[in-house]
């Protein structure tokens, strides 16, 4: 498991995460969403170790990831940033290739892993493709290339990906495309944390969810039971309706002008 | 549609075979650079001096042809190589570890302060304790120019730490203002230099190979080579960092230990470079860039491809140097940058047409 407890960081006085505990079960697909300054990213941040905890601790398999070298560490946990640019031009294979940097494989089993996520995340097309000439979409489906190939071994212990708004730039086609092969690896001893935006994006993809405000974690648990008009609107201080999806019965959540605030009570009618 | 990386085409070269195609032009470039010059000198002629040398077979040559050879000509290749290594593989891994192509070696300080080094060699001894004897001099201004160079990427790096961290941004700034401030007080300098002390700085400039000798050569050897082999090991963490930082850290690269690693490494055999054979410009600027054109960014093909080419560019310079104008000779720097800028557009049109840059 990948845990925190009571974590905290601020800059000056001013605290932007307040005691946030989580966990991360590898199978388990988590989801932080939140409006806008919540602290979602600063927590993600806060998680990588790339931003300094005051208080509180993380553990990654039981080991304190503070005491950790980067090498140990990469090999059980791989991050997602929400852009990655490179300067040069290096062919999408080069990029997931650099997925294989921690571990101490030889060059024909690490080639044998490039392939097979290649494979997996659709990019056999792509692959000597330069990533400056790829859309964003597809940017972002190489560097999730990169990162499986990170934690795709044989190893027993668990490992654990972490992606920072991976959707953000996406069209609906490419988030769940991406999303569904993230989700595809949980039995692969692997969990999942992501930071979304979407509300059903994240409501859809994953089994526990993570509602924060004002920098803490104001409601958790499984997506079933936490995904509710109420919890929604005192998260989002915005009234929403919920839906249900006829294909699969799973709750949508749809925003609504916020007529309370204009005094204005009229009973929305969707057919 | 598909867009080849490079301009061979080439899918998926890989390391050795740009390794062995840049070290068949390097053995042509030895044996061209060998035989050209005032005493001629053919390929039989050469090999008849080596193997005679090495107690192989006995040879037919002249006294003068096998001291050409022996005392000029081969310890100059030898230091040509070592120099022009040395910058093409420092200005591969700054250029990677700033992740800006527009990176030279200057950028950590040490260029800039090597010059005042060696300025101050050059217009202060002469002004204060009266002209030395020339080979005073040439011993004297390698070790002050060094001593500059690492001085300044002392101070460059110095000022780009923050709270145990270098800072990249403020590193390349850092390295700017240390830049800018050597200038100053070479400035400060010329204004009270003469004339014959202003030609010697500004020769020393443009870079020197006929300095070369087999004292300097052994010297220059051993940290150059190590730096080059340091800086090679490094080229996997590289290819992280081009990534970002935070990237190169989530997959395993310790970033500070390799960052420190890779500026000392680029300061020490640049700063040797530069002390014993003055600025040489643009190898560690273009080298790099040419070599990702022609071969792969994969920087396990450019760390090792841009010494070899490093090497090679500097030994055809100096040969265009050597004869141009004999029996005097033109300063490396201009034949570098004269024969480098017009390839490199040429490159560039070809990079232009493909769509890669």
């Amino acid at each position: 498991m990948l845990v925190a407890r009571d974590i905290s960081y601020g800059t000056g006085n001013r605290e932007i995460i307040k005691n946030c505990s989580l966990s991360i079960r590898p199978g388990e697909f988590t989801a932080i969403v939140g409006p806008n300054g919540a602290g979602k990213s600063t927590l993600l941040k806060a998680l990588i170790n790339e931003l300094p905890h005051s208080s509180g601790k993380i553990t990654i398999n039981d080991l304190e990831t503070r005491r950790l070298k980067s090498k140990p560490l990469s090999r059980m946990r791989a991050v997602m940033p929400q852009h990655t640019n490179i300067n040069f031009p290096f062919t999408v294979e080069q990029v997931v290739e650099i997925g294989r940097f921690p571990h101490d494989t030889n060059p024909a089993e690490d080639q044998h892993i490039i392939n097979e996520v290649i494979g997996l995340t659709k990019l056999v097309p792509f692959k000597s493709r330069t990533y400056q000439t790829l859309s964003g979409g597809e940017k972002q489906r190489v560097q999730l290339a990169r990162i499986i190939a990170q934690v795709w071994d044989k190893t027993s212990h668990p490992k654990y990906l972490l992606l920072d708004e991976p959707t953000s730039d996406l069209d609906i086609m490419h988030q769940h495309g991406l999303l569904s092969i993230t989700r595809d690896l949980l039995n692969q001893n692997i969990g999942v944390l992501a930071v979304l935006h979407d509300l059903n994006l994240a409501a859809h993809y994953a089994d526990h969810m993570v509602f924060m405000k004002h920098g803490e974690i104001i409601k958790q648990g499984a997506t079933e039971e936490i995904f509710t008009k109420e919890n929604i609107e005192l998260t989002f201080e915005h009234p929403v309706q919920m839906l249900k999806e006829p294909e699969n019965g799973k709750m949508v959540a749809v925003s609504v002008p916020n007529y309370l605030k204009h005094q204005t009570q009229k009973e929305i009618n969707y057919a | 549609m598909n867009v080849s990386i490079n301009i061979l085409q080439a899918k998926r070269l890989t390391r050795s075979t740009a390794v062995i195609m840049l070290s068949l032009l390097l053995l042509i470039l030895f044996v061209v650079s060998l035989s050209i010059g005032s005493v001629e000198l053919g390929a039989k002629d050469i090999g008849n001096i080596l193997f005679d040398k090495l107690g192989i077979v006995n040879g037919d040559y002249s006294l003068t042809q096998s001291v050409v050879l022996m005392d000029i000509r081969l310890p100059r290749l030898v230091f040509t190589v070592l120099i022009g290594a040395s910058l093409g593989v420092s200005g591969a891994a700054l250029q990677g570890l700033f992740r800006n192509p527009l990176v030279e070696p200057g950028i950590i300080g040490v260029s800039s302060g090597a010059a005042l080094g060696a300025f101050v060699v050059i217009l202060g001894f002469t002004s204060f304790i009266g002209d030395l004897p020339e080979s005073y001099k040439v011993w004297l201004l390698p070790p002050f120019a060094f001593l500059g160079g690492m001085t300044a990427t002392f101070l460059t790096l110095r000022l780009g730490n923050y709270q145990g961290k270098v800072r990249t941004t403020i590193l390349i700034l850092a390295g700017v203002a240390i830049t800018a401030l050597a200038n100053a007080m070479i400035g400060l300098g010329i204004f009270y230099a003469d004339d014959q002390q202003l030609r010697t700085f500004t020769f020393w400039t443009l870079g020197d190979l006929s300095v070369a000798t087999w004292n300097k050569t052994y010297i220059i050897f051993i940290p150059i080579v190590v730096s080059i082999l340091g800086l090679n090991q490094q080229s996997k963490a590289l290819n992280a960092i081009a990534l970002g930082e935070a990237e190169a850290f989530h997959s395993g690269v310790n970033v500070e230990r390799v960052k420190r690693f890779i500026v000392f490494l680029s300061a020490l055999c640049v700063g040797i470079a530069v002390s014993f054979a003055g600025i040489v410009a643009f190898i560690g600027l273009v080298i790099p860039h040419i070599v990702r054109m022609v071969f792969s960014s994969d920087h396990r093909i450019v760390i090792p491809a841009s010494a070899l080419g490093g090497a090679a560019l500097l030994i055809f310079a100096d040969v265009i140097a050597r004869t141009v104008v004999s029996p005097s000779e033109l300063p490396i720097g201009i034949v570098t940058a004269g024969i480098g800028t017009p390839f490199f557009i040429y490159l560039l049109m070809i990079a232009k047409r493909k769509n890669l840059v």
